[in-house]
């Protein structure tokens, strides 16, 4: 004790002081507060960032520019959220062949695990629309008619009566749904892919983005059932004009022509 | 006569005659079927697949009549709201109109429904493509000659009334689709100056959609159109009946006879077995192919719309001349003149309108008033036949551009670009397809005069005693030459000459000009190919340096 009250006004007693407190506190907050989880989950986020940043310097930064800031051939990536990556990436969209009118829907050549490592990127750069959780966009349980009258409302024009697709201008279309996973028509909804419009939740509520998949489900899946038979693509009059002129009257036409062939003989007197 | 026939037969057998003479000889009695029979049952048909073409379209419109009657017991045609409850899940609960409601209920409630539904609709392309095909054989054939001028009409009103049945058929469900197709429709009627609003006003019972159309609608498609068709068509049949079938010409075969198969039996025969044939194709098609799925389109409502809205076939060209035209408007004196539909709508008229008095206009040309029962084969006719071809072109360009998106998406183009090339094959298509037409015509002619002269070459190559190769051709037969030399060629009208035996100057008229310059194109030295002479045939034949 009087070792130690002699040396308290040591000049470096304060400095010790000091340091026993921070080494105090240091400690205290290590053993107290629920460190384990937060920093395992920052470092799997931070690990996910890094390697976002990986694959996006090697497949997107061409045209996106190094920092997702977008150059004169691909637009900035900030702010476009989670779930525009998992869209763009995960339909095989991205990384695109070539410029063009539009880019089209090919195989996928990210894992999924690779696309959740880009999109964390992405996120990174700035806030945007995260990925959906399956309850989300499940169709199962919704309102399949309400689902019809919204996408005749507000996807037909482009997209056909049962999505099947269309035309727009100067070559760029609207793609057909068929087989679209439930989860990348959501994000198509929620992010606006290329010539599409946005539908966010305030616009289309998260309900009714359900409705519109469980419609899509029902009526353009493989499962869909066709009441008149095959369906000839679903593309209405004109395919079934070509279908008349090419079988239908080819056929009356062949039958004529066998029918015609087949005269009575003259009975040989 | 009958009176006589019966007790001649009576006496004969000394008791009852049999009991189907018996009801033949009331009926006759009271309908005299005996002389009708006696003069019809023999009628002459010649036979040729071709001659056939019509009979699809015949049969095709009759199972549209019965389909269409059955589908009668179950639509309603009225426009009010109703809700949905039926067997579809994904139109629970909308709010439809009640003529969908019942399209619906036909398709997945009635039994045979569907498949009736089915055949009626495509029935109904395939008469109308049928009569497409059928007015072009007895256009390319030159069968609209004297003295069937008035049954090519009749046929070319029977197909135009045929596009506006099918038209207003379409319509009826009131489906998303078929309610944009009537919206176009609208649409074009005000586009039509001063009198456009009045029309569609008085159509549509005020505003569009308004709540009246499908009720009017619904008379015109299973009343008025069908019956002024059945009428037209029964009157076709008859003008076939008394102007007798055209045929090719052949060996025995004149202007003034018809070769071919009497109608009992061997008519009847073909004939009835034919229908079941053509109601069998429809049947199969309808049975395994969807048309028209109204339950994927929804209900009509003036505030959707989808991509890929079309019509059928048959109005194709009217959607793709709409599609091609760019929005031209003038507004004058707060009125608006939408030339970007109504032009359109006035070359819709044109197109059909040209074909229709073509006849016309090349009996004016030809100055001929003769009758004509051998049909021409399409070579021997160069301008017609190009002039033929170029219509076509202009008709199918116009489809193209009805279905422009379809081909834009298809064939991964760009939609201004297949519009444009419709607005440029618009005008060049049709010249194009003329003059490499009559090409073809005048060397299938030249072709037939070397055949003629020369015989058919085997293919069998010989070899000469001095080394010289030569190919062995070998004469046609009689009856190939006959038929390849039976058509007959025009000359070129002249104007005549210009003074009169006084030397007095006489007045040409211009249309007389005009019509000396047509017939020169039509037949003048280079329009078509002098047809080989017996005098010509006979110098090559007898065996001067000729292989």
């Amino acid at each position: 004790m009087k070792k130690l009250s002699a040396r308290r006004r040591h000049p470096l007693a304060a400095i010790v002081v000091l340091l026993i407190a921070l080494a105090a506190t240091g400690g205290l907050y290590a053993v107290f507060a629920p460190a384990d989880k937060a920093q395992a989950d920052e470092t799997a986020q931070s690990l996910a960032i890094d390697e976002g940043k990986k694959l996006y310097a090697v497949g997107c930064a061409s045209c996106h520019g190094t920092g997702g800031q977008g150059t004169s051939d691909g637009p900035s990536l900030v702010g476009v959220g989670a779930a525009a990556v998992d869209f763009q990436v995960g339909t095989g969209r991205m990384p695109a062949q070539q410029p063009g009118a539009q880019v089209p829907r090919k195989k996928v050549i990210y894992t999924q695990a690779e696309i959740d490592q880009l999109a964390a990127y992405v996120a990174s750069l700035g806030a945007g629309p995260s990925v959906p959780d399956e309850e989300q966009y499940d169709p199962a349980g919704a309102d399949i008619a309400e689902g019809g009258e919204l996408f005749r409302t507000n996807c037909a024009q482009c997209h056909n009566f049962t999505g099947k697709g269309g035309a727009l201008s100067e070559g760029k279309y609207a793609p057909t749904l068929e087989d679209v996973d439930p989860k990348h028509i959501y994000e198509a909804m929620q992010t606006g892919p290329q010539n599409m419009p946005s539908f966010p939740d305030t616009t289309l509520s998260e309900e009714n983005k359900k409705d519109i998949i469980a419609y899509l489900d029902a009526v353009n899946s493989d499962d869909t059932v066709e009441p008149g038979g095959n369906a000839l693509g679903g593309l209405g009059p004109v395919s079934e004009g070509l279908f008349a002129w090419v079988f239908g009257l080819g056929a009356m036409i062949a039958v004529a022509v066998w029918v015609a062939a087949r005269t009575a003989k003259a009975k040989k007197s | 006569m009958s009176t006589t026939n019966t007790t001649a037969a009576d006496s004969r057998s000394r008791g009852k005659a049999p009991a189907g003479e018996r009801v033949a000889d009331w009926a006759d009695g009271r309908l005299g079927i005996y002389s009708l029979a006696k003069a019809n049952m023999r009628k002459i048909f010649p036979d040729h697949w071709s001659f056939m073409l019509g009979e699809i379209c015949m049969y095709s419109f009759i199972i549209i009549i019965l389909t269409g009657v059955y589908l009668t017991l179950f639509f309603h045609p009225s426009m009010n709201e109703v809700e949905y409850h039926g067997s579809y899940v994904p139109m629970q609960g909308q709010m439809m109109s009640e003529a969908f409601k019942s399209t619906l209920d036909i398709s997945f409630d009635v039994r045979g429904g569907l498949l009736i539904r089915q055949i009626h609709h495509w029935a109904a392309l395939i008469f109308l493509a049928g009569m497409f095909v059928h007015m072009m054989r007895v256009f390319f054939t030159g069968a609209f000659r004297k003295p069937r001028e008035v049954n090519w009409l009749f046929g070319f009103l029977l197909f135009a009334l045929g596009m506006f049945t099918g038209f207003t058929g379409y319509s009826l469900p009131d489906d998303l689709l078929s309610g944009t197709g009537v919206r176009f429709t609208q649409g074009a009627i005000l586009s039509v100056p001063i009198v456009g609003t009045y029309i569609s006003m008085f159509l549509f019972g005020g505003e569009f959609p308004g709540d009246d159309f499908v009720a009017r609608f619904y008379s015109i498609h299973i009343l008025l159109l069908p019956g002024i068709m059945l009428g037209l068509m029964v009157a076709h049949l008859i003008l076939v009946f008394y102007h007798k079938h055209t045929q090719y010409a052949g060996p025995g075969k004149t202007n003034q006879n018809v070769v071919g198969m009497p109608l009992l039996p061997v008519y009847m025969a073909k004939a009835g077995g034919f229908f079941f044939l053509v109601f069998g194709v429809i049947a199969l098609i309808a049975g395994l192919f969807t048309i028209n799925p109204i339950w994927a389109l929804g209900p009509y409502r003036a505030d959707q719309v989808s991509t890929g809205a079309q019509p059928d076939w048959y109005m194709g060209f009217a959607e793709g001349l709409v599609r091609a035209m760019p929005g031209w408007e003038i507004n004058l004196w707060g009125h608006t003149l939408v030339l970007g539909v109504f032009i359109p709508l006035v070359v819709f008229g044109l197109v059909l309108g040209i074909i229709a008095v073509y006849p016309f206009l090349e009996s004016w040309v030809t100055g001929d008033k003769r009758e004509h029962h051998i049909l021409d084969r399409p070579r021997n006719a160069p301008t017609r036949t190009a002039f033929g071809v170029a219509w076509v072109t202009w008709y199918m360009v116009g489809l193209i551009g009805g279905g422009n998106d379809l081909i834009a998406t298809h064939f991964h183009m760009s939609i201004n670009a297949v519009t444009w090339f419709v607005r440029i094959a618009f005008f060049a298509g049709p010249v194009i397809a003329f003059v490499i037409t009559k090409r073809i015509c005048l060397g299938l002619q030249r072709r037939d005069r070397e055949k003629v002269l020369h015989g058919r070459e085997t293919g069998i190559i010989k070899r000469l005693p001095h080394g010289e190769f030569i190919e062995v051709h070998e004469p046609l037969s009689q009856e190939q030459l006959y038929t390849l030399t039976a058509h007959e060629q025009y000359r070129p009208a002249e104007i005549g000459p210009e003074v009169d035996e006084n030397g007095v100057k006489r007045k040409v008229k211009g249309s007389e000009k005009l019509r000396a310059k047509l017939s020169k194109g039509y037949f003048g030295e280079e329009h078509q190919i002098a047809k080989p002479t017996v005098e010509e045939y006979k110098e090559i034949t007898s065996g001067h340096g000729h292989h």
